[in-house]
């Protein structure tokens, strides 16, 4: 979806509704892309303390990924950054089959 | 993430407002921007070129990074006519991505068979926007001719800022129009907004063809809303 005004999930939604039952919940985003990225930046995925979650940063090839870092995000408070494509060490493991690359900012609210 | 932010982002969604979030990533701290506000420098710059394209964009500026999530609501058309014309903008404006709803008080137009798919009121324009207000992301297409029908919304639609406001009619028709608008009060500065005739000058002819000349000029207000909104603004500066 290449639209500028894609319509947006609801997965800021669902972030401030776990939020506000008390849940602790960690905000991906992707922020930058190259080449065919499956999911456009700006994307979101939300993870909770139980590891559910919302949303999508990729067509499905890193979010296990994701959610695994979220839970040190949760931990710890401090941001981070993950960076996941062909290029990486890691392309077998966890990569992007469709060979794009993209940046994502983990952060966790309050 | 603040969740003070994330409660003021929802918010803004869900009033279909244009906002940004800007996040500095070192730090994760944040804030939210909407588009009236004012912010100076190079920041200020690429967050006034974000709203205007849409896009969500890293940033640096003096060695720090920054995220700018941009959100846009969805634009949306609403028709006041369940015309000919308006039946074949519906599956144009499927087919460019843009909500659209019909309006006509008129049963004997605004009929199911004839608008399949598409949310119809076969209602007077004065109670459904009563209902579900116009606002600067939606476009206006007036295309009843009938002054009872039309004259309200396209009133509606100046003074709610829709980014587009169209009006079907000849020269002469449209004269009228703005001779009537403008002894119920309308500024002739936002008289001037009326796209009159209406959509681009490509000769259509067809109600097909018109439709595609609606929605391409459409399409060119929404692509081009940044660049008029700085235009009104120098406009009053001067």
């Amino acid at each position: 979806m290449t639209a500028a005004f894609q319509k947006l999930g609801d997965e800021l939604a669902v972030a401030e509704a776990w939020m506000l039952v008390g849940k602790e919940v960690v905000v991906a985003t992707v922020v930058e892309t190259w080449g065919s990225a499956p999911r456009p930046v700006g994307s979101h995925l939300v993870i909770d303390q139980d590891g559910n979650f919302e949303g999508s940063v990729s067509g499905g090839c890193v979010e296990g990924s994701v959610i695994t870092d979220a839970m040190d995000v949760l931990k710890s408070g401090e941001p981070k950054m993950l960076e996941f494509g062909v290029a990486d060490e890691t392309a077998w493991q966890v990569g992007l089959s469709c060979g794009g690359k993209i940046r994502v900012y983990l952060e966790r609210i309050g | 993430m603040d969740p003070q932010s994330l409660k003021e982002l929802n918010a803004a969604k869900r009033a279909r407002k244009a906002v940004i979030l800007l996040t500095e990533i070192e730090t994760g701290r944040d804030r939210l921007v909407l588009e009236s506000d004012t912010v100076s420098g190079e920041l200020g710059e690429a967050i006034a070129k974000a709203f205007g394209d849409g896009k969500s964009r890293m940033l640096e500026i003096d060695g720090s990074e920054y995220f700018l999530n941009v959100h846009i609501p969805a634009p949306r058309i609403v028709v006041i006519g369940a015309v000919h014309i308006s039946q074949a903008l519906a599956q144009i404006a499927k087919t460019a991505g843009y909500d659209l709803e019909v309006i006509d008080p008129r049963t004997a137009f605004a009929t199911p068979e004839r608008f399949q798919g598409v949310s119809l009121h076969a209602d007077w324009p004065e109670t459904v926007l009563k209902a579900h207000p116009l606002d600067a992301f939606t476009a206006l297409v007036a295309v009843t001719h009938d002054p009872k029908i039309d004259d309200f919304p396209i009133k509606a639609a100046l003074e709610s800022n829709c980014f587009y406001v169209g009006a079907l009619g000849s020269r002469k028709t449209h004269a009228k129009r703005l001779e009537r608008l403008a002894a119920s009060g309308v500024a002739s500065a936002e008289l001037d907004r009326i796209c009159a005739p209406i959509g681009l000058d490509i000769g259509a002819s067809s109600p097909q063809e018109i439709a595609i000349a609606i929605m391409a000029e459409i399409i060119g207000a929404f692509r081009k809303r940044s660049l008029k909104m700085g235009d009104s603004s120098e406009v009053v500066a001067s």
